[in-house]
């Protein structure tokens, strides 16, 4: 596909998927370059000897950040996605496992001193556990907040609200209350992509079935 | 600062114990709501456990609900400092899912306005950071320059910070001429004069120098090992700028240099930034000189909503706007992880789109978050006072920080 946006060039990617791919061997599940980016799957249980061997010897020297993601219809529902720079090749990876609720993530704190914040707000916002990390703290939420508001289940309003209590003259945190429900327009047009079953629509099968 | 003793006083002779003191969250040299935990060892800080997310507003959630152009205004709301570079990182990363060609104008007015962004953002920055240190004057006499930034911000989208002027395919409106020639003067006359008058005040300033140099030395390999970037690794002597390794947009075609520190200091950061805007008004100027006559936008209607003016003509330019403003445009399926060289540092969005017409996870990547990270190990041993000097240099914004 010839590359018609201005977005940033880095140096080609010739041959760097096979490569990576070969050198990490069976810890690999797929790898694939897409929208001009190299993103590589890997084994949970393998993510510290995958990231210290592109660190170590494929020169990927920064971690830049580490993302979680929520595909709720997968067995394994979580994603943590590690985005990889090398300074000397000019090049960017995308590294990524997959985890539940239940089966924390080695960290990658041992290789990286800045994964700790970054793991720390994965498990803040997506409730992802990592193993042998040091401090798994909230980040960015209150203090004494409970759930993970990043989930995709999780309502976009939130559980709690807080104010300003006269009487009690302290922070009082109450249950969300909407003046009027949350409204959430959807304008995906019928003819493409809607999957549900349009208002006045419900009877539409039934009259097709003898 | 409340100041909590641990354990009683002790006089004489007696071991004086550490003692914990809070920095902030209302602190006017914390630069928003940073709370910081530190240990202190009489006047030396022992240990610094920042604590974020005061400002956080779940950014991320909301644009999962949002479509792709509404999604937009949220990253001039990040860093409010310097809107436009954040808006740069998400135009850009949308149009590579897209794979859409921006006219060449369209590129140049991005950079033009992009560097601008970059002066007024040092300008607060390299402002506030001699005013933590101790010195009144140049910051007021900067933020005349910001002023006039905003001003041409304001020209040229009609908002003096929160602009959402950079659009996917190009940006919003065409600049009138008389903005173009105006911001060429302003850059060989006001520009030039009041900052190098306000620089020459502070740079061989012999207060703040003490309060600067060798202060918070971070060497090369924790530069790199901590994901610093920016001015932030600039200063520790690693020539990293995105711009000219990783060129997006016209940046390949501007001629500018990349100033590196030597002694990876808070006096270097402060330094770096000093040169950056004068590296900035360089690649304004060439951008002005080489900007071309054409369209500010792609001319694909599936993506840019048509000009109100062919709306009133065209029947399908109509159709065009009412889908683009109701349904939105789709973006192909498929992940990227698109960063720029903001003025603070390495910006990414970590974009992940599922076909439809809003973002499946847009993940932000704030520049902040890896360089407040090291405050710990940057500020061990010094002193309290040098903690806003470190904190100013970092040059942190928590609009974007806690996002």
């Amino acid at each position: 596909m010839t590359v018609l946006h201005s977005a940033p060039r880095y140096a080609p990617f010739d041959g760097v998927l096979e490569t990576l791919s070969g050198a990490l061997g069976a810890d690999v599940i797929s790898a694939r370059e897409q929208h001009g980016e190299i993103v590589i799957h890997v084994v949970r249980e393998r993510i510290v000897e995958v990231l210290r061997a592109l660190r170590d010897t494929h020169e990927y020297q920064q971690l830049m950040d580490i993302a979680g993601a929520d595909y709720p219809s997968r067995p394994e529902r979580f994603e943590v996605v590690y985005c990889l720079l090398s300074l000397t090749k000019n090049h960017r990876l995308i590294v990524k496992v997959s985890t539940d609720e239940a089966t924390p993530v080695p960290t990658a704190t041992v290789l990286w001193p800045n994964a700790g914040w970054y793991e720390r707000e994965v498990y803040d916002m997506y409730g992802v556990l990592f193993a042998g990390h040091p401090d798994l703290r909230r980040i960015l939420t209150d203090y004494g907040f409970q759930g993970h508001p990043f989930r995709k289940d999780f309502p976009l309003t939130g559980y709690v609200e807080l104010r300003y209590s006269e009487e009690d003259k302290r922070v009082v945190y109450e249950k969300v209350e909407l003046a009027q429900d949350l409204r959430q327009f959807d304008f995906m047009s019928p003819w493409e992509g809607a999957d549900y079953v349009l208002p006045g629509d419900e009877k539409a099968g039934e009259g097709a079935k003898p | 600062m409340s100041l909590q003793l641990e354990q009683s006083p002790t006089t004489g002779d007696e071991v004086i114990s550490n003692y914990t003191i809070n920095f902030g969250p209302q602190h006017p040299a914390a630069h928003g709501v940073l709370r910081m935990v530190m240990e202190l060892d009489g006047e030396i800080i022992e240990r610094i456990d920042p604590h974020v997310g005061l400002l956080h507003r779940g950014t991320e959630k909301l644009i999962e609900h949002k479509t792709y152009l509404q999604a937009l205004p949220y990253f001039d709301r990040l860093d409010y400092c310097s809107p436009l570079a954040m808006e740069h990182t998400y135009v850009l990363a949308v149009e590579k899912l897209l794979n859409i060609e921006v006219p060449l104008r369209a590129q140049y007015l991005r950079v033009l306005f992009a560097e601008l962004t970059r002066i007024c953002n040092h300008m607060l920055n390299l402002g506030s950071h001699v005013m933590d240190v101790g010195a009144m004057t140049p910051n007021l006499w900067l933020f005349e320059i910001r002023e006039d930034c905003l001003n041409f911000f304001e020209r040229a989208s009609g908002a003096r910070m929160h602009a959402a002027w950079f659009r996917p395919g190009g940006v919003h409106q065409d600049v009138p001429l008389k903005l173009l020639t105006d911001i060429a003067d302003w850059l060989d006359t006001r520009l030039p004069q009041i900052f190098e008058d306000a620089m020459s005040l502070v740079v061989d300033n012999r207060i703040f120098k003490q309060r600067n140099v060798d202060i918070a030395v971070v060497s090369r390999e924790d530069a790199i090992a901590w994901g610093f970037s920016g001015p932030m690794i600039r200063a520790a002597g690693i020539p990293w700028d995105l711009r000219k390794s990783q060129p997006y947009d016209v940046y390949d075609r501007m001629d500018f240099e990349i100033p590196v520190g030597t002694r990876s200091d808070c006096y270097d950061r402060f330094m770096v930034r000093v040169e950056e805007v004068r590296q900035s008004a360089r690649i304004m100027k060439q951008c002005l000189a080489e900007m071309p006559e054409g369209p500010v936008s792609s001319s694909d209607r599936k993506v840019v909503p048509p000009k109100r003016g062919e709306m009133k003509q065209s029947m399908e330019a109509l159709i065009h706007h009412f889908k683009l403003y109701t349904e939105g445009f789709h973006v192909p399926a498929g992940e990227v992880y698109v960063a720029t060289e903001s003025p603070k540092g390495e910006f990414g969005v970590y974009l992940v789109s599922d076909g439809s017409n809003k973002p499946y996870r847009c993940k932000i990547r704030p520049t902040a978050f890896s360089h407040l990270q090291a405050m710990d190990f940057m500020s061990k041993g010094h002193m309290l006072p040098d903690a806003t000097a470190i904190l100013g240099a970092i040059d942190v914004v928590f609009g974007e920080c806690d996002r």
